[in-house]
């Protein structure tokens, strides 16, 4: 029968596709080791300043967890994936991991046993590290303390859920390869590329990503997400008012910078890190980044114009805006000698100038806190003390008064959505609000 | 431009004559004489100042009149009197868990939006629910201790031990000289 053959064909072709697809993903396991070689204090050293730069305890620690021991949920577009134990506890971390294993997990996404890892780990990055920064990464996560914690379980819907798949994915989107040089370009760039593309992996959240989540490199730096925070472009697509330098960038890197502020969000944790930093490491960071955006760009200054008071929502934002943020915010800026970790003008923070409001809305709710045991920065959180529908107004606002670019189209529904359980509250005053013109 | 605001405090309506952006704890301590409330820093940084707002606590320096149509303001002033102080108070009042005094009105009604919410808290819940209000006198102990004590008798659990006071004096009447634990103003709801 003639359709009996063809139905042999195909299960025939399936059958050799699957037979490549197992030969694709599977992975020998790599027998585990009694213990590492012992490192010298120099190697883990340099471990250390590594982990910092590519800021690896900010996903493998939990919420109130001891550092490295894993179980921080990773929320993605796919599922919640949770950053595993990288201490070399023997049941539940990387015990028994030898360097080669290490060194496979980091450039291939393969863990010893032979599984696929998701890219929400950035080996897509990591790939591109030099034999000795594995090496030394790997001394410092092994001279970790040991810490029993078992990660949980993904919580990972059909087909994600299986790893096996990422065989597939890699073919797709993933180079394995170490970082090549521009011959053309200093030293300190080359060291600041080699940093941000292998390493401190900017473009796993400066990046978009297509819909099978990986980074769309044709458009590498041109803003992403993290977490449902907004994460800005670091190109010529950059609002930043007014546009980054490598000084500033290197002072902002470092903790604060008094144009731009400090690191809010997902940002946080990455220059908390830095601290232990060098900053000669920092500055290479600062040189690369500030390269991204095309030399010479004429760049955006920071905005304080008038808001038209007859719009009744801006009217009642005028208000809170006087009553709530202007006792700081108004006071010129730290370094004219106001209020602490304020800028100039809120003209200056990109999470006013920028296309997506997300940034503000988290920022208003949940405030910012100090690190533990740290002086500020610290902004009150709002997420109890105002309804949605007031922020809202606060943020059209602020919008209306510190950004060139026109309202947000979604802000209403993006309040709502960031903000289930604020305080329903009335919409607003009643009363005439008295929006004050700001000052020329 | 001042405009009559609707303002609902302590079960009582107000109405009051204010700047719209006029922060809440200057109607109140100002206008309506309620000075259980403090300024301390009026940026948001010390909690001298907090009050319940439909049942949150909030920064009353940082909060326009004008949000707060319609909404239900709590004070200290309205958990009790002198002659009878609410559970919260007379816990704080056991426990001497004032010095200066100062921060203890913000402090109880940050404890009571807790209490209201999570009747039975954790101490590291106690300890995150009051972390934004500060004390210089640094009788932090107390003050937790205070709010362990009323948490427990809110449970009116008699079977389990109370936590012991922390300091000696702890007369009712001394706690009260304090002052900021007791209501000040005439306008309370008993």
């Amino acid at each position: 029968m003639r359709l009996g053959r063809i139905t042999g064909i195909l299960v025939a072709v399936a059958a050799a596709g699957a037979a490549a697809f197992a030969v694709l993903a599977w992975h020998p396991a790599i027998a585990p080791v009694a213990a590492p070689p012992p490192a010298s204090p120099d190697v883990i050293r340099a471990g250390e300043t590594l982990a910092a730069l590519g800021y690896c305890a900010s996903c493998h620690t939990a919420e109130g967890g001891r550092p490295y021991a894993g179980g921080r949920p990773i929320k993605t577009s796919f599922g919640t994936i949770y950053a595993t134990n990288i201490t070399p506890d023997a049941r539940t971390g990387l015990g028994g991991w030898s360097l080669d294993a290490f060194t496979r997990a980091m450039r291939q996404g393969i863990d010893r046993e032979g599984r696929h890892l998701y890219p929400a780990f950035p080996y897509t990055h990591y790939t591109g590290l030099t034999d000795g920064d594995v090496a030394a990464l790997y001394a410092f996560v092994m001279s970790r303390m040991p810490v029993e914690a078992r990660t949980p379980e993904n919580d990972l819907p059909f087909p994600f859920s299986v790893r096996a798949l990422m065989a597939g994915w890699n073919l797709l989107f993933f180079r394995e390869g170490r970082f090549t040089a521009d011959p053309n370009r200093d030293a300190i760039w080359n060291r600041g590329a080699y940093l941000a593309e292998a390493l401190s992996h900017c473009g796993a959240c400066h990046s978009p990503r297509n819909a099978l989540g990986a980074e769309v490199t044709a458009r590498a730096y041109s803003g992403g997400e993290a977490d449902d925070w907004w994460s800005p472009a670091l190109d010529a697509g950059s609002t930043a008012a007014p546009p980054w330098t490598e000084a500033s960038l290197t002072r902002y890197l470092a903790g604060w910078d008094p144009e731009h502020g400090g690191a809010g969000g997902p940002m946080a944790p990455v220059v908390a890190a830095h601290g232990r930093v060098p900053r000669a490491e920092i500055a290479a960071l600062a040189r690369y980044v500030a390269g991204l955006a095309p030399p010479g760009q004429a760049g955006r200054a920071p905005v304080d114009r008038p808001v038209r008071v007859e719009d009744a929502s801006l009217a009642r934002g005028a208000t809170i805006y006087a009553g709530a943020c202007a006792v700081c915010h108004d006071s010129g800026g730290w370094a004219a000698g106001g209020v602490p970790y304020t800028a100039p003008s809120l003209g200056h923070r990109t999470t006013i100038t920028g296309p997506d409001p997300r940034n503000l809305i988290h920022v208003l709710r949940e405030g910012i806190a100090p690190a533990s045991h740290a002086r500020g920065p610290y902004m009150p959180a709002y997420g109890e003390m105002l309804s949605a529908d007031q922020v809202t107004d606060l943020a059209a606002y602020l919008r209306a008064r510190f950004s060139p670019d026109g309202p947000w189209p979604d802000l209403r529904e993006t309040v709502h959505r960031l903000m289930p359980d604020a305080p329903v509250g009335r919409a607003g005053p009643s009363t005439t609000a008295s929006a004050k013109e700001p000052p020329r | 431009m001042t405009g009559s605001i609707a303002l609902s405090v302590n079960g009582r309506r107000h109405m009051v004559e204010a700047a719209p952006e006029t922060p809440l704890l200057y109607v109140l301590r100002d206008d309506l004489g309620l000075n259980g409330a403090k300024f301390g820093c009026g940026l948001g940084q010390c909690g001298a100042c907090t009050v319940v707002v439909d049942g949150r606590a909030v920064l009353s320096c940082l909060l326009p009149v004008a949000a707060l149509e319609g909404r239900a303001i709590t004070t200290v002033e309205g958990l009790g009197t002198p002659e009878r102080p609410g559970l919260l108070q007379q816990a704080f009042i056991a426990e001497n868990a004032a010095q200066c005094g100062y921060c203890i009105a913000g402090m109880v009604m940050r404890a009571h939006a807790l209490l209201d919410r999570n009747p039975d808290p954790t101490e590291a819940e106690i300890r995150a629910a009051m972390a934004g209000n500060l004390c210089r006198c640094g009788t932090h102990r107390r003050i937790l201790a205070a709010i362990r004590r009323a948490a427990s008798s809110r449970k009116g659990d008699r079977a389990g031990t109370p936590p012991p006071a922390t300091g000696a004096g702890q007369g009712q009447g001394q706690g009260q000289g304090h002052g900021a634990a007791g209501a000040t103003a005439g306008r309370v709801r008993s």
